[in-house]
């Protein structure tokens, strides 16, 4: 069984068609970097993946089954939003806030509730954290909660929306480590969008990059090269390796902007 | 103080819809729609004139407008956004609409005042337990949303992903705002809705990061600076309003001071 399964999809946001006709297949216990210019599907995808948005086209399943809203399975930590850091809430009754949160009534936690939020936080060594302010703490402890709510409910394939968007490199690096770390020890297949490789270059094992409607799996070397990124950009495409980095240029720019190739 | 009926009957009002306030107030706050309290009270203006014309009880008007308001402001939802000239237009009308009704109400200018700037010690038994069923209901209904309305406050994707049907939830917390509006009206008028409902929430947020001591200590503050109002309106003979928005602003004002001199430590 893979994680997903994607056969000849196509996806539409807005009217306009962001996939069309692709067909990949990830399996169960995979880290997958997804990566594309801006607006080539990568939240359309994990939309779809959590059953928000319907194929307008084609087939896509999770963990075997057709993709549906409300899958336990699958974990799902959505893009940065400011109103988060302004939060005057305090961590722990932020991740608890999503135990069972679907169900009507009051929310308050039982003892196995509980011990779900002291174990996920546990997992991204984030119990001292909770105890705090979500608008005291810096952008990457408030990514390590939102990953640990992401974690509730043991879930089989976790959906990461761009985590290391407004972060520093040092935070950046942190991120994927502990992804990456928690990816293996717990078995789970990982969709981790981002709009740099540079990052999660070394953590991956595999990159689905998106372009044109398209879509490219493979590893770094297979993907990231001069031909395929030149069929999903729609344009000539180089690929510069540098000391253990890659540069993926459009004519004279980057088309990836790293703001960081100091660091 | 309590020999007097009306002083009795104001404490057990007050105190009613404090309750609600505070607890209907804590989830506006955190969901950054504390205006929507505002902009349904004005609306309520107008339901409340136009049953007084009727010939019905400006209450009821009111609950009728505001709840119906807050379903509408629900279902147009996100539309509601960045359109603060649109809102302030509309706002303006129904409470230029209400005015219109009260003219051809002609007689009364104390009953605009009442609710306008509300009237806690003119309230009848009868009101009182009219009060009482709207706050019970009010709050049941907050019981049993409260669960996804949270999860829905704190990561809306997230929610929507698990299975919150985000737009029916928030129809149906606006409408429970709209309910909890028409009560704040009656203590403390249309246009101090803010100073009971918004006031407390926002400065039991301030002091603790808890959400369940956040909850009881917002339910606490509105009730203290309801019964406290009371009672200085009491000794003072100013006017009652006056002192709970007083004491509901100096609270916030005081917190906020504190609050930011102990980040900048």
């Amino acid at each position: 069984m893979s994680a997903v399964e994607a056969v000849d999809l196509s996806l539409t946001r807005g009217g306009r068609a962001v996939l069309a006709g692709v067909s990949f297949a990830i399996a169960e216990s995979e880290f997958v970097g997804v990566l594309g210019p801006n607006g080539a599907g990568k939240t359309t995808l994990m939309r779809a993946l959590l059953g928000l948005v319907r194929p307008s086209g084609g087939t896509v399943a999770v963990l075997g089954a057709p993709a549906a809203f409300g899958n336990p399975a699958v974990g799902y930590m959505p893009q940065h939003r400011a109103t988060v850091a302004g939060m005057r809430l305090r961590g722990w009754d932020f991740v608890a806030g999503a135990v069972a949160g679907h169900r009507w009534g009051l929310p308050l936690l039982d003892g196995a509730g509980r011990r779900e939020v002291a174990r996920v936080l546990a997992l991204v060594d984030a119990t001292a954290l909770a105890r705090r302010p979500l608008r005291d703490l810096s952008g990457g402890e408030r990514q390590r909660l939102l990953l640990a709510q992401a974690l509730l409910g043991r879930p089989k394939l976790l959906l990461l929306d761009e985590p290391l968007m407004s972060l520093d490199p040092h935070h950046q690096h942190a991120v994927v480590t502990l992804v990456r770390d928690l990816q293996q020890e717990l078995g789970i297949a990982v969709l981790f969008s981002a709009h740099e490789l540079n990052p999660l270059l070394g953590a991956l094992d595999r990159v689905l990059y998106l372009g044109a409607g398209q879509a490219a799996l493979g590893t770094v070397d297979e993907v990231i090269t001069g031909p395929v990124l030149s069929r999903l950009y729609g344009s000539e495409i180089d690929v510069i390796r540098l000391a253990g980095r890659i540069f993926v240029m459009s004519g004279r720019q980057a088309t990836e902007r790293d703001h960081h190739s100091h660091a | 103080m309590l020999d007097y009926e009306f002083m009795r009957n104001g404490f057990v009002a007050a105190g009613i819809v404090a309750v609600l306030a505070g607890l209907v107030g804590y989830f506006l706050v955190l969901r950054g729609q504390s205006f929507a309290g505002h902009a349904l009270a004005h609306v309520g203006f107008t339901g409340a004139t136009g049953a007084v014309l009727i010939g019905a009880s400006p209450l009821w008007g009111m609950v009728l407008v505001t709840v119906g308001g807050g379903i509408g402001m629900g279902l147009i939802g996100e539309r509601l956004q960045n359109r603060d000239v649109a809102i302030g237009v509309v706002l303006s009308m129904a409470l230029g609409l209400g005015l219109l009704f009260l003219h051809f109400f002609t007689a009364y200018a104390t009953q605009a005042t009442a609710l306008l700037f509300g009237n806690v010690l003119g309230v009848t038994t009868h009101t009182i337990f009219a009060l009482l069923g709207l706050a019970l209901v009010s709050i049941a209904g907050l019981g049993v949303i409260a669960r996804p309305l949270l999860f829905a406050t704190l990561q809306p994707e997230l929610a929507e992903a698990k299975g919150v049907r985000l737009r029916l939830v928030s129809v149906l917390f606006l409408a429970l705002v709209g309910l909890a509006t028409a009560e704040c009206s009656q203590i403390v008028g249309v246009l101090l809705v803010f100073t009971l409902m918004v006031g407390p929430a926002a400065t039991s947020q301030l002091l603790t990061p808890q959400l369940g001591w956040g909850l009881g200590l917002s339910v606490a503050l509105a009730l203290g600076q309801a019964w406290l109002g009371l009672v200085l309106a009491f000794y003072t003979d100013w006017p009652t309003s006056f002192w709970i928005t007083a004491l509901s602003g100096a609270s916030y004002l005081v917190v906020s001071g504190w609050a930011s001199s102990m980040t900048r430590m």
